[in-house]
């Protein structure tokens, strides 16, 4: 792991799909330790991902895991959290957390039980702290602030601050090299990544991609995808061009520029007409 | 061939035929339709063609009608299927089945008189590799028969938005744009769109243990005046928040009317201004 900031030690998932070699460990985790607790930044891919976090963390302090944060429903980010029921910890998320996991939680369990089995996959675990617009967590001589943000990358993100290091925590608010994925609403990611920015935090441990990035470039690159995307977009639906031909069009610039754009961009097209010719 | 008779139960669910109780019955077989063989996906069709058309012939075509679609979806709950049929004066009818889907027969088309039928487009749900069928009903009285292999899975049990309230919401709104002017004795292309989850059934909330109930587009009649264009029979396979490209014989000063019913009882009626061909 490497050790980003004082006492913050982060996990670089790397940019692939999830399979039954890497525990569906290809998000960025990590974990914050402040002078009476440790918090989780993300729990990982499967409950075998968690596992190793959890296993790292006690072999660097024996502080007590308080916290587990659960930055938003999709199955890189949340099947980790099963590995830390042992400590009892608060399970920090979104208010919408709880009701995208409902309906999605199982669906995403299947799945992956399809790929590492029910063993390594771990149970769906529910937020026990939820955040509706901002909130503090407080880990000893260091506080985490905590942003619920509007429907961007899916509807349920939830970002963090440092305020020690200064380094923000924007989960998958922020892709860099894995080429994003919408799940959520593409006009409304393009308004937080500006909320984000805002902050005027200068470095970032993003959802995806190094484990520490300059704020600014990183953030360039995201929108530029996101607006690129939504341009051409709304070009296509203005110029009555068919969804199945907007598809194989838009967004062709990008190619090159992010791993996995063959795999996503497509759907990403899906996601973003299917918003966009309702405007 | 166990599976066969399991499949029949879900047969019987198909186009305007209460669906819920079915639902349930189909979800074990599922998972079956990646592993079939040729003779498997032949024996399944037959039974699908029996329960549709009864002892009626079906034939195959290579001409008068035929399937666009992305061999391999990107998005299995919005995948867009284009239906040509260039023989269109001798087109009545249309019936597109998707064969491993839990209610195969997804959208039954009837032309009128003001329709040209060259061309349909819509966006399905796709459950399971499957074989998709498109079975154009000759104006005497023949049946001919295209297909295609679509590889998706999930796309009628994949949680739609991440809440059914947001689904929900607008549900009714149409739209409907033309692609361009009206010229004497030229048909013109439109689309029409429709706000509604089409919500299948098989989305469950896992907290809960409910299923979403099947609340979808039963019926849809597009008319100029008194002349009919067309009348679309749907079921669960339309993927939410239907959209169908189809042309016109742009005579008469009326404006296009639109009728949509779903199982529930709902109506919704709308007109739209529409081009006219003036000489």
């Amino acid at each position: 792991m490497d050790e980003v900031g004082p006492g913050i030690f982060v996990r670089r998932g790397p940019d692939t799909e999830a399979t039954a070699d890497n525990d569906d460990a290809i998000a960025n985790t990590g974990f914050i330790v402040g002078d009476d607790a440790v918090l989780v930044t993300e729990s990982g891919g499967s409950l075998a991902d968690g596992a190793w976090l959890r296993s790292q963390i006690v072999q660097r302090t024996d502080k007590p895991i308080r916290y587990v944060v659960l930055t938003h429903v999709h199955p890189d980010h949340c099947f980790g959290a099963g590995a830390f029921l042992q400590d009892r910890p608060t399970f920090v998320g979104h208010h919408a957390l709880t009701s995208a996991l409902e309906s999605r939680g199982e669906f995403y369990r299947g799945r992956l039980v399809e790929i590492l089995g029910a063993e390594k996959t771990g149970p769906v675990v529910q937020p026990t702290m939820t955040v509706a617009d901002t909130a503090e967590i407080d880990l000893g001589g260091r506080t985490l602030r905590l942003t619920a943000h509007g429907v961007a990358h899916t509807n349920c993100d939830l970002s963090m601050l440092d305020t020690r290091s200064g380094i923000l925590f924007p989960a998958d608010l922020l892709f860099v090299t894995r080429i994003p994925s919408l799940d959520g609403s593409l006009v409304g990611w393009l308004k937080e990544a500006e909320r984000l920015k805002a902050t005027g935090a200068a470095r970032a441990v993003p959802g995806h991609g190094p484990t520490l990035v300059d704020v600014t470039p990183a953030m360039a690159d995201l929108t530029r995808y996101l607006a690129t995307l939504r341009d051409e977009t709304r070009k296509a639906v203005a110029g009555d061009v068919p969804i199945e031909r907007a598809v194989a069009s838009i967004g062709q610039s990008e190619r090159g520029k992010w791993a996995l754009f063959d795999t996503y961009h497509g759907r990403n097209v899906t996601q973003a007409y299917k918003e966009l010719e309702w405007e | 061939m166990k599976h066969l008779a399991a499949r029949r139960l879900a047969l019987a669910i198909g186009l305007s035929v209460p669906v819920l109780a079915g639902i349930a019955a189909a979800g074990p077989v599922l998972a079956l339709g990646a592993g079939d063989d040729d003779s498997e996906r032949l024996a399944r069709w037959k039974e699908i063609q029996t329960t549709i058309f009864g002892d009626r012939k079906v034939e195959s075509t290579d001409t008068l009608v035929s399937i666009d679609a992305p061999g391999r979806a990107m998005d299995a709950s919005l995948v867009p299927i284009t239906l040509s049929m260039p023989q269109k004066d001798k087109i009545a009818g249309l019936h597109l089945v998707i064969d491993d889907n839990p209610s195969p027969y997804a959208a039954k088309f009837t032309f009128g008189p003001a329709a040209d039928p060259s061309e349909i487009k819509l966006r399905v749900r796709v459950n399971n590799y499957t074989n998709v069928h498109a079975v154009a009903e000759t104006k005497d009285g023949k049946l001919m028969e295209a297909v295609r292999f679509v590889k998706a899975s999930g796309g009628c049990s994949a949680p739609m938005g991440m809440s059914d309230e947001e689904a929900m919401k607008g549900m009714g709104d149409m739209r409907m744009k033309f692609a361009g002017e009206a010229n004497p004795g030229k048909s013109l292309e439109a689309t029409l769109m429709i706000r509604h989850p089409n919500f299948s059934g098989m989305q469950m909330n896992q907290v809960t243990r409910d299923y979403t109930p099947a609340r979808y587009i039963t019926k849809v009649e597009v008319s100029r005046g008194s002349s009919r264009i067309f009348t679309l029979d749907g079921d669960i396979s339309i993927a939410s928040n239907p959209v169908i490209g189809f042309s016109f014989i742009p005579e008469g000063q009326e404006p296009i009317r639109v009728v949509a019913v779903d199982n529930q009882n709902g109506r919704w009626e709308h007109s739209f201004t529409a081009p006219t061909a003036s000489n």
